[in-house]
């Protein structure tokens, strides 16, 4: 387990040794007037480390510093690099343009989000499963909605989640206070539900073993193995749901990335809109992830145990915790949607997505044990018996690729890498070619075979 | 189907907000205006839903039982209900709204072209950027530091771009967590409050008093100065203080912010300062906390270009949180606050950042206090108005907001009075705490000619 290193400074008369985890220090204040009397949150140094991503940026700056010369190419953080279809950032612009008249000058909007873009996400995305356009709230992006609806259920509720699995359900669910503490034996935090997945289980998890928790999160296409359940596999997941009063958070950020006929929303499900919610995002859909924009559907449907609606609570939460998403990003989320926006987006998924199959190729070719990479932008290698961090290690040093180590996913994660196929064509091209060269004639000792 | 005409309808919410503004309609023109029925459904905030007791499948999850706490009451969903209802009974009346804070007048040109300019950048290789730092852009931190507190020793990372003061309050309130203690100023903007509640930091609400247990309320009148009396308030972990404050439009003099730091740091307690009207400041008080000496150990400040730039939509805020200030252990709040802010949060939108950075060249800063000079010229003529009608007015001097005084009155019975009576729509000031109780909010957020006739209305009720 990466260990961050403490930061130097401890003004309040204590010195450190610089590899200490500051979560596990206790300094009593001894009447130096320097702190505070105000405790930290025991939540917050429950975490075990930075962020993941974060963690992933610093690594590639000292990289960079490390080899002032080398090309680093970044297929680590899944960051879109393609530039948005000229529509889209035209509507963006005309309307800050339109700010500046006396016609088109506009204040706060609603909370939830600008009635004809929630309209626009229902037609588009909820064709079909009767989902209304006031079950639809808009946001700057599936991160704050995470929280959100961690506010939303507060301290006292269980989660499970999908191992490997997107690293902000995990770290919400710390703070917010609904985890244990951290087991440096198994990777895990106590009280947190941990639904492996894997090749030998089809990366879907065997829900005749989980227990119960009152909230499930399941991200599907998912980040990072790349799997999209199948029909079956939710409606297992729905009747599991049912069948244990638990609520479904289903994460479709990558829904548009499907190549088959998996289903783009759990709403496709009967009766999953009495168990689900469901979050999305313009991130991976638009090249949004600067621009921000995002939503979460609610369903009417949806009731907590004494029969009180979720929608109610988390409006609540919306309109004070939040003060609504950009109106200029909502006018680019707009346009997405219309016809001639949506089909110009297409042809930038399908760019990454040409991105992802020749990265599956390269290592399929050599023999590697690749999944996803076909209904998702991310691949996911199979290193058996490495450690992921060490593999991250030695391809950025030998090859200058910045990938994501799975262990930072999860301890499901710990022998597996993610490649992330957002990037310009030219240099997953150089990358396949590094990687080639890195793994073919079993030159690299971290093929086992 | 035009974009404007689809984004100047939008559902009524039932918002707790202190400045949401039902965007039916935002000009000076009159417009019949088209209230969906059905948009009013879902703003069931005031009533409690009725737990369905059909047989319809209720999950096993139980509701969070902070959340249930929250009084359904809230005021600006009543605000906007009030309205709604209102129109429904006047189709033709011509309604004013100062009730809740929206800014009306359009951004400055050299804002807006920055942030189309971003726009179209977007669509091009070497201008389309992706993930930002979530603690914001280096040039818009740098920016902020040397604008605002340039010689106070505050620097570029103490500063964290948000997507407004609403969401660093609760941010922040995710920091501290469930088992620290809170103050707010009474009356203060219900968010403070709110957040608090939400977080788990407070008991009941309890009806009698109209205060939630395990919150300290820091009463502010007219007799102690809108400054509440220290040496009567308990010691909590954190004090909300907002300067120039909302509703009451008082901003604390460097005598009351040093006896407040002092306060702070006798009783090791963070102070989260709202700055959002910093800029709306006539005399030589303290636009920032970090004036005060030694506040930088005690303080984190918020902000916004909410009413600075008429940014209300296009969201855009920030935080201080200075490397000084530290948790009983040692631990920066900073680091911590960082840490919420990449995990919680992705990032300000990369437009609504150009434009901030705009608002902070010279010609942005010029057109943004021309902004703010017509906001405060409105704030006088209300002023004026209610003085000339032989009322008790305070605030409108450092704030947009002008705080009349009913004494004896319910505030709710005067705002229903005025939106009968006027069609002007004000905000009761019972809304931000007991102690508004007998006061109005009247909002100097609007077009010049509708301030005007609503102060003409305002002399015809009440001569």
């Amino acid at each position: 387990m990466y260990k961050l290193s403490a930061c130097s400074s401890m003004p309040c008369g204590i010195s450190l040794p610089p590899k200490i985890v500051l979560g596990s220090l206790r300094v009593h204040k001894q009447g130096n007037g320097r702190c505070t009397n105000v405790p930290r949150n025991v939540n917050l140094e429950k975490l075990q480390n930075n962020y993941l991503f974060p963690e992933i940026s610093k690594r590639e700056l000292q990289h960079m510093e490390k080899y002032p010369n080398a090309k680093v190419i970044s297929l680590g953080i899944g960051d879109t690099t393609e530039p948005i279809p000229e529509q889209i950032s035209l509507s963006m612009a005309n309307y800050a343009h339109a700010l500046s008249t006396a016609e088109g000058y506009r204040g706060y909007g609603a909370e939830q989000g600008n009635q004809a873009l929630r309209k626009a996400i229902a037609e588009t995305f909820y064709k079909g499963v009767a989902i209304k356009d006031t079950e639809v709230f808009v946001s700057d992006g599936s991160q704050c909605d995470i929280s959100r609806l961690q506010l939303l259920l507060g301290s006292k509720v269980t989660i499970a989640v999908q191992d490997p699995s997107f690293p902000a359900y995990i770290d919400s669910s710390v703070i917010i206070g609904q985890a244990g503490d951290f087991q440096d034996k198994t990777g895990r935090y106590q009280n947190i539900e941990y639904m492996q997945l894997g090749p030998q289980n089809n990366f879907f998890p065997d829900l005749t073993i989980t227990p119960r928790t009152d909230i499930i999160f399941f991200c599907s296409p998912n980040n990072p193995t790349g799997h999209a359940a199948t029909r079956k596999q939710l409606q297992q997941l729905v009747e599991f749901a049912r069948d244990n009063g638990s609520i479904i958070i289903f994460d479709s950020a990558y829904a548009t990335y499907i190549s088959d006929d998996s289903p783009k929303s759990i709403f496709e499900i009967p009766g999953a809109k009495e168990v689900a919610i469901e979050i999305s995002s313009f991130s991976k859909f638009a090249g949004f992830t600067g621009v921000r924009l995002g939503w979460t559907v609610v369903p009417e449907e949806l009731l907590f145990s004494g029969g009180f609606p979720v929608i109610h609570d988390f409006n609540r939460i919306v309109c004070t915790c939040f003060n609504g998403a950009s109106n200029i990003a909502q006018a680019g989320g707009l346009a997405c949607l219309s016809p001639e926006g949506f089909q110009a987006i297409r042809a930038v998924i399908d760019y990454y997505k040409e991105n992802a199959r020749i990265l599956v190729d390269t290592f399929a070719s050599l023999g590697l044990e690749v999944y996803g990479g076909v209904n998702a932008p991310y691949v996911w290698v199979h290193f058996p018996g490495s450690k992921s961090w060490n593999v991250f290690a030695e391809i950025l040093e030998k090859t200058h690729i910045i990938t994501v180590p799975g262990s930072g996913f999860g301890p499901g994660g710990a022998e597996y890498i993610r490649i992330s196929a957002f990037g310009r064509r030219e240099h997953i091209i150089e990358a396949s070619w590094r990687l080639e060269k890195l793994f073919s004639k079993g030159k690299s000792p971290l093929l086992t075979v | 189907m035009s974009l404007m005409n689809n984004l100047s309808t939008s559902m009524i919410s039932s918002s707790s907000s202190a400045f949401l503004a039902p965007v039916s309609f935002n000009s000076s023109r009159t417009q019949s205006v088209t209230v969906s029925l059905k948009s009013i459904n879902i703003v069931k905030c005031v009533a409690t839903p009725q737990e369905q007791q059909t047989a319809a499948y209720k999950t096993n999850v139980s509701r969070n039982a902070n959340i249930a706490k929250l009084q359904a009451g809230y005021l600006f969903p009543e605000v906007a209900r009030r309205r709604v209802a209102h129109l429904v009974k006047y189709p033709n009346a011509q309604v004013i709204s100062l009730g809740i804070g929206d800014t009306t007048e359009p951004i400055p040109d050299v804002i807006t072209s920055a942030m189309a300019k971003r726009s179209h950048g977007l669509s091009t290789l070497e201008g389309y950027s992706g993930y930002g730092a979530e603690q914001g852009e280096k040039a818009l931190r740098a920016a902020l530091a040397s604008t605002f507190y340039g010689n106070l020793g505050i620097e570029e990372d103490d500063i964290f771009v948000s997507d407004g003061a609403k969401c660093d309050i609760s941010r922040l309130q995710v920091v501290f967590g469930s088992n620290v203690t809170m103050a707010v100023q009474d009356p203060s903007y219900p968010a403070y409050v709110d957040s608090s509640v939400i977080m788990g930091q407070t008991g009941q609400f309890q009806k009698d008093v109209e205060k939630y247990a395990n919150i300290e309320y820091m009463r502010c009148t007219p007799e102690n100065g809108f400054f509440p009396d220290l040496s009567t308030v308990a010691r909590t972990d954190i004090i909300f203080f907002c300067s120039p404050n909302n509703p009451t439009g008082a901003a604390a003099t460097r005598d009351q912010l040093t006896r407040l730091v002092q306060f702070a740091k006798d009783n090791g307690s963070i102070i989260v300062y709202d700055s959002a009207y910093a800029l709306y400041i006539s005399d030589d008080k303290p636009r920032s906390i970090f004036e005060i000496p030694g506040a930088k150990e005690v303080a984190i400040e918020t902000a916004s270009f909410s009413k600075y730039a008429g940014f209300t939509g296009v969201r855009l805020g920030w935080t201080v949180v200075p490397k000084q200030l530290l948790f009983s252990d040692g631990f920066p709040v900073a680091k911590d606050f960082n840490r919420i802010v990449c995990t919680c949060f992705n990032g300000a939108s990369n437009i609504s950042q150009a434009g901030g950075l705009a608002c902070l060249s010279p010609e942005g800063l010029e057109a943004m206090q021309e902004v703010i000079g017509f906001y405060k010229e409105n704030t006088k003529i209300i002023v004026e108005t209610f003085n000339s009608l032989g009322f008790k007015v305070y605030g409108g001097q450092n704030a947009p907001y002008v705080w009349v005084h009913f004494p004896g009155r319910s505030s709710w019975d005067v705002f229903s009075e005025i939106l009968e009576k006027t069609h002007i729509v004000t905000t009761p000031g019972s809304g931000f705490g007991p102690g508004g109780e007998g006061f109005i909010r009247v909002s100097a957020f609007g077009h010049r000619e509708n301030v005007l006739e609503a102060c003409r209305r305002f002399k015809q009720l009440y001569n």
